[in-house]
């Protein structure tokens, strides 16, 4: 064999190398929390733009009675890969990543306690997401049977299509991706805390995190094993959720909303997070009843065990069991709205500064409210009879999801985006977002209560003109648009920002917690010194020797 | 360091959830078959039970490997690894031609609930039981380049942890599926 002939012909210029700090192999091959952190975010937000569109596409059919713009199968498709993209694409891998990026900054540690295992995680979210986008080349398109994939519709032979498959495929890979970070997570947060950060003195959001991240580890697996089930009963033609062949369709939803109550929960709690950190320092007092806010988190993660058949009161299951999910359901109420109150009482009497993040976290608090109403008017079960799958839970979930969680995204993203990028954003293209956000969203959904209550079914490609449905759908279809014009002013504003955006300073916000002690954006090794941490927070105490929230605690 | 074990303690815990919803399947179609293979007239307690033993078995001889390397006798390290190997490997032969004994009465994860649940919960079981064996013969492999000097190895403590919860989950199904059936 002659050595001489190269299987592969030299480069021309030398290969990178993975100690070059620039260059996109320096990204890819990154196991730095920092990059890994913002690649999910930046992932998250072409997610976003695609899951965007596709709600559009939907609004837009549902624009007037009687309206083709697409064919009803496309309409099936869009709504869910809508919100299988929305809830799996973007919420939950921006929460985890803003968690990757941040965590390690706020208890003063150099890293994830598993740098390798946070980059798979990452990479087998990309990796879910392309083979759930990977079902738009086959022959049939993508899932038709919604987000949460009832059988026996999702099954042979309702669902001929490889759709599902790809569906539960990319979903399972994400999952897996899931549960790794949330095991990365709790070992990070309770062994690699900086010295002094005491569980009593952590940052809010490293307290929503872990609890968050309990909920993954103990809950994506119940969602895991359903997944592997469907894929059996589609793939090798086991019966678990096909009647016909003595499997139960009802065991299908039992073990979907075990695993999807809580997934609220996990898209939710991290926002508390984000919330908890920016009301302080935006009113410029620490958090009202700080115990409070991170008890009740571990309640609500507990109680939330335990209510998932309040989305199967229409099945029938029985007066008791009815009885008991209606009520263990309303429960929840207590320790979410404790923390209203808390939030609330930090603002009270504060000095308010309403920069964009404090007007995302202030509106945010508002629209939850309004969920968390609508919530526990569906928890009890002759409401949920009457506007169970109708436009009244769709209003009811989105202001959860969207009036909640990506409030507190947009509210986390202004408030973060200077440590990140070492640039501010701009404040007046963010009033802008800001406005359009709070007017299209309101008018896009507000309106949706009021067709569920007169009966307009969620999920259906076009309906019949009846008095009012035809203008309030309009309504709908419009704050839509303005939606969307509110994402391109955002796009627009990270692009600037990026590019032209006022230098920021290490702690443009004035805050207290450790990721504004190093630069912005911050060392490879985060940290030169992590200062001592002699309370909840350690640059208030830093600053202020004379007034430490905590008088008698010593430096360790 | 604490934090490799502390991960694969938490990761243990996860997957006992999915076995749990596994089991659960199982537990909830228990007693619907009225036609065709169910556990009582299809399944050999007795054969299964005496592989059972095996696996039981090599919860012991692991740990007695994880023993042998705090006393620093790494002969008996690799002895224990390889016996620990050899016994698991008996259990996963023993479950093959189980399996292959019901696929030649037709009776397969298709035919009805019984055979969809049984294997499904079987097979992860043992899939679980065959990823236990490749990182066992890894530590075998590393051991035998004099990799662990003791006291004290990670790799082997948290194979074991793993390979302790694989029986432990194994009890618990064949005592759903055998002894509920049977007893
Ligand atoms: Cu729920």
């Amino acid at each position: 064999m002659s050595m001489k002939i190269p299987l592969v012909p030299e480069n021309l210029k030398p290969l990178p190398r993975l100690k070059e700090n620039e260059g996109m192999l320096s990204w890819v091959a990154s196991v730095d929390h920092k990059q890994i952190g913002i690649m999910y975010l930046i992932s998250t937000l072409v997610f976003f733009i695609i899951g965007g569109l596709e709600a559009l596409v939907i609004r837009i059919q549902l624009a007037q009675p009687e309206f083709d713009f697409i064919s009803p199968e496309v309409y099936n498709q869009m709504f869910t890969m809508h919100g299988t993209t929305m809830i799996f694409f973007v919420v939950m891998p921006f929460l985890i990543g803003l968690g990757v990026y941040l965590v390690p900054l706020m208890i003063g540690a150099r890293d994830m306690a598993f740098p390798r295992l946070n980059a798979l995680s990452f990479w087998l979210v990309i990796f879910g997401g392309i083979l759930l986008y990977y079902s738009f080349l086959t022959q049939s398109g993508p899932s038709e049977v919604g987000w949460f994939a009832y059988a026996p519709l999702s099954e042979k032979p309702f669902s001929l299509n490889k759709g599902p498959t790809y569906w539960a495929l990319g979903l399972l890979a994400t999952g897996i991706s899931s549960v790794a970070s949330g095991l990365n997570n709790i070992v990070t947060i309770l062994t690699m805390r900086a010295k002094g950060m005491t569980m009593r003195r952590l940052p809010l959001f490293v307290w929503m995190i872990l609890v968050t991240s309990f909920l993954l580890v103990f809950v994506i697996p119940i969602i895991a094993s359903a997944f592997a089930m469907m894929l059996l009963d589609r793939l090798l033609e086991a019966t678990f959720f096909t009647p016909a062949h003595g499997g139960s369709a009802i065991l299908w939803q039992h073990f979907f909303w075990g695993f999807g109550h809580p997934e609220v929960y996990i898209l939710v709690l991290p926002a508390f997070g984000i919330i908890s950190e920016v009301i302080p320092v935006f009113s410029r007092k620490p958090i009202f009843g700080y115990s409070f806010v991170a008890g009740s988190t571990v309640a609500i993660g507990l109680l939330s065990l335990g209510v998932w058949a309040h989305h199967m009161f229409a099945v029938g299951l029985g007066n008791v069991a009815n009885l008991y999910f209606s009520l263990a359901s309303m429960l929840i109420a207590i320790p979410t709205g404790v923390k209203v109150l808390n939030w609330v009482a930090t603002m009270w009497g504060g000095k308010i500064w309403f920069a964009t993040p404090m007007l995302f976290a202030t509106a945010f608090i508002i629209e939850f409210v309004i969920a968390g109403l609508t919530g526990v008017a569906v928890a009890s079960v002759p409401i949920d009879w009457v506007v169970t799958d109708s436009y009244f839970v769709v209003a009811h979930f989105h202001y959860a999801l969207f009036g909640g969680s990506l409030f507190a995204i947009f509210a986390g993203i202004y408030y973060w985006f200077p440590k990140m990028t070492g640039r501010m954003m701009s404040e007046t293209l963010g009033k802008w977002h800001f406005w359009l956000t709070v007017i299209g969203f309101n008018m896009t959904f507000f309106i949706q209560h009021f067709l569920g209550v007169m009966g307009m079914p969620r999920r259906t490609y076009t309906y019949h003109d009846f008095p009012y449905w035809g203008s309030m759908n309009l309504i709908s279809t419009i704050g839509a648009i303005i939606l969307a014009l509110s994402v391109i002013v955002f796009a627009w504003n990270i692009r600037r920002s990026l590019k032209h955006g006022e230098k920021a300073p290490d702690n443009p916000w004035n805050a207290w917690t450790l990721e504004w002690y190093t630069t912005s954006p911050p060392a490879v090794h985060n940290f030169d010194l992590v200062p001592p941490v002699r309370g909840r927070r350690p640059l208030w105490d830093l600053a202020h020797p004379d007034q430490l929230d905590e008088p008698n605690s010593k430096v360790v | 360091m604490a934090n490799n074990k502390m991960l694969v303690g938490f990761f243990v815990a996860s997957e006992s959830i999915f076995f749990v919803m596994l089991i659960l399947a199982y537990v909830n179609f228990h007693g619907t078959v009225t036609d065709g293979p169910t556990a009582v007239n299809s399944l050999d307690p007795l054969r299964t039970g005496i592989f059972s033993l095996f696996l039981l078995a090599s919860s012991f001889t692991v740990w007695l490997a994880g023993r042998s390397l705090s006393t620093k006798n790494h002969f008996m390290l690799k002895i224990w690894l390889f016996v620990t190997i050899i016994l698991g490997a008996l259990f996963i032969y023993g479950q093959a031609t189980e399996w292959f004994g019901l696929f030649a009465q037709n009776i397969t994860i298709s035919r009805n609930v019984f055979g969809t649940t049984f294997f499904t919960l079987t097979g992860f079981h043992g899939f679980h039981v065959c990823v236990g064996l490749l990182m066992l013969s890894i530590l075998l492999v590393l051991a035998m380049f004099g990799d662990f000097k003791g006291p004290k190895s990670d790799g082997v403590e948290c194979v074991s942890i793993y390979w302790h919860f694989v029986d432990g989950v194994w009890i618990v199904v064949y005592s759903v599926i055998y002894l509920w059936a049977f007893f």
